[in-house]
């Protein structure tokens, strides 16, 4: 158990490698409590949302969800998030555990009375299922008919008499479902699909799995590879920045850099030899420094050592040939197409 | 009950050493792997080099950490585990066993008198809060 962003969390349940291989083959089951939901209600919702989100949320249809991000008004991030709509004239962001006050302050001080904000993290719990067997496990334990929810939309129901929002989401590249439920039922819910997931091969997967996983997939993870000193357009984001829905805080910043493009780019590399890249060691070409690593480590599915960092435009090309300097020595990586696992999610 | 075998040699690092003749066998403890978790690569020195007791040999490294490794003798390396370049996981399935790292020809014995029982470590892992 670890501290994590003013929680105490599991890095491992069984082993990082187990873990990762389970939710690859099987099933595993997170609890990812920790994260943070806002709520937004009322006649103003919608244009409280599109003037601090990046993404276009009048293209939400109601139980639908989508990726966007805070943005600073010289373009950095203040953080990514996912955006549900509840209704017509309500939604909820889900943020990141380590955000939540730093988001607080930003969304209802920037909000200008538009609309009722709520801050509703402390009594709303969040499990992950994911893998391969996730939905025939919490179909199996559900209330109402999963196979028609589609990626990137929720349903609400009940799973193991638990009731849920189940929405077809998640961090891992597999399908799989995020059942937001009331903080009091976590328990026996997570006690339910263990139960029910047995026979499946279930695991209960940590902080250090996830970190693994979403890697594999090349997702930014705030604070590593994304944060305020990193813009969406470096950081591969700009299909999460829709300038044309309208004015948006950091819009003009990231428009003015969308003409020229952007500097350097995050990009995907994979080891030459055996070597593990890790957060904030050097990238070098041809001995000379030009960028960092922002997330590194093995990836137990691809079995190969690969790492995500920023690297000058000129040499994000995949097939580019950088070294990572590891306790002093350059050892020799590649510039890699991502995602480095192909991904499983449910998206037709 | 700790995984502690009685004919070996400890380092309050949580290296083991087992003596061959004049030689002995390195690895790191099973309190050891368990605490850095799955080890994913493990930097050895090659044949030939020299190790200095108390002194850093190689670094393993685990999903989570980067760990050094400490000889418990000093001495000339006269193996290394290639099997461990390919399947550094062998670490954590068998730490006195298949696991080994390096075979070590002594330059004194003597160092072996520095070194801890099996009781000891079994202390030093229990105090450890294990």
């Amino acid at each position: 158990m670890v501290p994590f962003g003013g929680w105490d969390m599991p890095v491992q349940y069984t082993g990082i490698i187990e873990e990762h291989r389970a939710v690859r083959r099987a099933v595993g089951l997170f609890d990812i409590s920790h994260m943070g939901e806002f709520e937004v209600a009322g006649p103003g919702a919608l244009a409280a949302v599109q003037r601090l989100c990046s993404n276009d949320a009048s293209a939400l249809a109601v139980g639908q969800v989508q990726y966007s991000l805070l943005c600073y008004p010289e373009g950095g991030i203040v953080d990514d998030l996912t955006l549900y709509r509840l209704a017509g004239d309500r939604f909820m962001l889900t943020v990141n555990a380590s955000n939540i006050e730093k988001d607080w302050a930003w969304v209802t001080e920037h909000d200008e009375g538009r609309a009722r904000w709520r801050n509703a993290s402390e009594e709303t719990a969040l499990l992950a299922v994911q893998g391969p067997m996730a939905e025939s496990l919490v179909q199996r334990l559900a209330d109402t008919d999963l196979t028609g929810v589609r990626y990137y939309h929720f349903t609400r129901g009940a799973v193991a008499g638990v009731p849920a929002l189940i929405s077809r989401t998640g961090y891992t590249g597999e399908d799989g479902f995020e059942l937001y439920i009331g903080a009091p039922d976590a328990e026996r819910l997570w006690r339910a699909l263990l139960e029910a997931g047995r026979a499946d091969g279930i695991r209960p997967v940590g902080l250090g799995a996830r970190d693994t996983l979403r890697l594999e997939m090349k997702f930014a993870l705030y604070g590593n590879d994304i944060d305020e000193t990193t813009n969406p357009l470096e950081a591969g984001l700009g299909w999460v920045v829709k300038p044309a829905k309208g004015e948006f805080i950091g819009r003009e910043a990231i428009e003015a850099l969308r003409a020229g493009g952007p500097s350097r780019r995050l990009v995907g590399f994979e080891m030459v030899e055996p070597s593990v890249p890790r957060h904030g060691y050097r990238l070098l070409r041809s001995g000379a420094p030009v960028g960092q690593v922002t997330s590194g480590s093995y990836g137990p599915a691809v079995e190969r050592y690969i790492g995500m960092g920023y690297v000058p435009t000129a040499l994000a090309a995949v097939g580019g040939e950088v070294e990572v300097e590891i306790r002093g020595k350059p050892q020799p990586a590649r510039v890699v197409r991502t995602p480095f696992y192909p991904s499983h999610a449910k998206k037709v | 009950m700790a995984n502690v075998p009685a004919d070996l040699r400890y380092t309050r690092e949580h290296e083991w050493a087992r003596v061959e003749g004049d030689r002995a066998r390195i690895g790191i403890t099973a309190f050891a792997q368990e605490q850095l978790g799955d080890v994913v690569f493990v930097e050895l020195p090659k044949v030939g080099a020299r190790v200095t007791a108390l002194k850093t040999f190689g670094v393993v490294e685990s999903v989570k950490a980067v760990s050094d490794l400490f000889a418990p003798l000093s001495g000339e390396v006269v193996e290394v585990n290639v099997e461990l370049a390919k399947r550094p996981e062998t670490v954590n399935a068998d730490p006195y066993g298949e696991g080994w790292m390096i075979l070590v020809k002594m330059a004194n014995a003597g160092e072996l008198a520095a070194l801890m029982t099996a009781a000891d470590y079994e202390k030093l892992v229990a105090a450890a809060g294990h």
